[in-house]
């Protein structure tokens, strides 16, 4: 396995050297370089913000195609609960369900049943007083991805559990298995996404080492496939088995309101997620338990994969959780819900590092002090930094020169031409007849 | 060995900028590869100095100096000063006036935190010229 797998991508043909991505990356991860943009692997957190700000749609995700079901002799299908808010809100659940199933999948199974699961697993973990709070939930694999390369003294707060997603491929899998009796390598468990995080949490896990999702099929790509399904879809099997807090967790809020505490907080958007772990960082929540924190705004229902306007897709949510019913896991034994714990740490990447010794990183940081004092602070971008700190940062790294800035470039042509015609004016003395003594 | 100075006003009053200089030596030290409880315990100690200095100190300045194996922090406010730091060192002590105790600061907590956070915290004071606190996180 590669370590380094993004699902964020770049479609050279289409990239024009702007700066707008640059500009809105939070871990500024992006560079331009020969009228080009370059991700920086180590820093990229997947969140998608550079595909959705770029005007030429040259940022893209590197995602599975529905071709690919056909590798398996089985196929099984395991819809994010954002897919329900992307349809006009005359189908239902079921009909969405079963538009699947007209489109070549076997089987259906829900992620969002596997999210009550998870939620009743994070509400007995909430109940364990030598958990670490605020609890940070990992349902969003870039907020994880964002702890560990910019809040590392967070890592331990994160909730160690199962994402719904991996949670309901492995039921499916199982269930599918025992039913049919049908060959595990057989079976093949597919996830239609949102995002472009979660194609990189199956492609490349944090926390293990191999996801039970065989493909990650973007909502953005199926799309048309499930629509005019959908207008010939034959409503017979009842599929839509969700109760209305798994629907929810495709909305920014609905996680954290499936708890049985008040002492939660959720946040969306990443910029605000960044806000809220510098507060977390320095002890500023103590009084929460739970945080959730998605990196869309709106939540899952706002991710960069998706079709649906993010506010008119929350009123059809709402239609879809108005019509399901409460379900109440609420008997889960102890055992299965530990099953969802997980077995590894997430590890610490320390991109943020001038140096691996703390004296010389003491001394890039001293000269990017005194290089960052003299460049303009007109964050204007043309040097394909995101802000003058980072082309100061870029050339302490030195994978950039201070004449990068076209306003450093200018001053020292200036000065060039100005010593130029001061030495255009001098002569020799041996031949200046001018000089009178 | 080389030591970086930075300098951070500290405007009176103003809730919206308190803070940020915390922050920013906070980057800083990240970027130097300290260890991350080194860190925070530089940063809260250096945001409640920050607050302190806002909500009672008229404003003044931040001098902070990171060394490779220390961080030496000095808020200097020219405010009322402290009449008794003994009893400013309780927890729960406070004389922060209502409406800063409604935007959920002025619990009494500041020093009582600066002092749990920092390895070394010196207060020197004089009423009617102002304060300056002086606090030490050591990175080993």
């Amino acid at each position: 396995m590669k370590e380094y797998f993004h699902s964020v991508n770049l479609d050279k043909d289409k990239c024009r050297g702007c700066t707008n991505c640059i500009k809105r990356c939070p871990t500024e991860a992006i560079r331009v370089r020969k009228s080009k943009a370059q991700i920086i692997n180590e820093r990229c957190i997947d969140c998608g913000e550079c595909i959705r700000v770029c005007p030429h749609h040259a940022k893209t995700a590197i995602s599975d195609s529905l071709d690919m079901i056909n590798e398996f002799k089985y196929k099984v299908v395991v819809p994010a609960p954002s897919l329900y808010g992307q349809f006009d809100k005359k189908y239902s659940r079921n009909n969405i369900l079963n538009a699947l199933r007209l489109i070549g999948f076997d089987y259906v199974y829900e992620v969002a049943r596997a999210a009550e699961i998870v939620s009743e697993a994070t509400r007995q973990l909430l109940k364990n007083p030598n958990i670490k709070k605020p609890m940070i939930s990992a349902a969003c694999p870039s907020v994880v991805r964002l702890i560990q390369v910019r809040f590392p003294s967070l890592i331990e707060n994160i909730v160690k559990l199962e994402s719904p997603m991996e949670v309901a491929a492995k039921i499916a899998k199982n269930e599918v298995h025992e039913k049919y009796k049908i060959a595990m390598e057989d079976i093949g468990v597919f996830f239609i996404s949102p995002c472009a995080a979660k194609v990189t949490s199956v492609k490349s896990p944090y926390e293990k080492q191999k996801s039970y999702v065989d493909g990650v099929i973007s909502i953005k790509d199926i799309y048309i496939k499930l629509l005019s399904a959908l207008s010939k879809v034959d409503d017979s099997s009842k599929l839509a088995l969700a109760g209305l807090e798994g629907i929810d967790w495709a909305n920014a809020g609905g996680e954290s309101g499936a708890l049985e505490t008040y002492n939660v907080l959720a946040v969306d958007g990443i910029h605000n997620v960044i806000k809220i772990f510098d507060e977390i960082e320095e002890d500023r929540l103590s009084d929460i338990d739970f945080v959730e924190a998605l990196s869309c705004s709106g939540g899952c229902l706002g991710g960069p994969l998706t079709i649906a306007n993010v506010f008119i897709a929350k009123t059809t949510l709402k239609k879809h959780i108005n019509a399901a019913s409460k379900r109440d896991i609420k008997n889960m034994d102890k055992k299965s819900y530990e099953e969802l714990v997980w077995t590894s740490n997430v590890e610490y990447k320390p991109v943020m590092k001038l140096d691996q010794d703390v004296s010389k990183a003491m001394e890039k940081l001293e000269k990017l002090e005194k290089i960052y004092a003299d460049l303009p602070g007109l964050d204007c971008g043309a040097c394909g930094a995101p802000n003058c700190r980072a082309l100061a940062e870029d050339i302490v790294r030195e994978i950039a020169n201070e004449t990068d800035c076209i306003f450093k470039l200018r001053q020292r042509i200036r000065d060039l031409a100005e010593e130029m015609v001061d030495l255009g004016g001098k002569m020799p003395p041996v031949m200046d007849k001018d000089t009178t003594e | 060995m080389s030591t970086i100075k930075l300098r951070y006003d500290i405007p009176a009053n103003d809730f919206v900028t308190a803070g940020e200089a915390s922050s920013n030596v906070k980057k800083k030290l990240t970027q130097i590869g300290v260890s991350s409880d080194k860190i925070k315990k530089a940063a809260i100690s250096m945001y409640e100095a920050e607050i302190n200095a806002v909500i009672h100190g008229n404003g003044g300045y931040a001098d902070v100096e990171i060394s490779s194996d220390k961080v030496i922090i000095n808020i200097i406010d020219y405010g009322p000063g402290i009449p008794d730091v003994e009893l400013a060192m309780k927890a729960g002590y406070s004389t922060a006036s209502d409406n800063i105790r409604e935007m959920g600061f002025g619990a009494g907590m500041g020093l009582p935190n600066i002092k749990k956070y920092a390895d070394k915290l010196e207060i020197f004071t004089e009423v009617g010229k102002g304060t300056k606190i002086v606090l030490t996180v050591y990175f080993s």
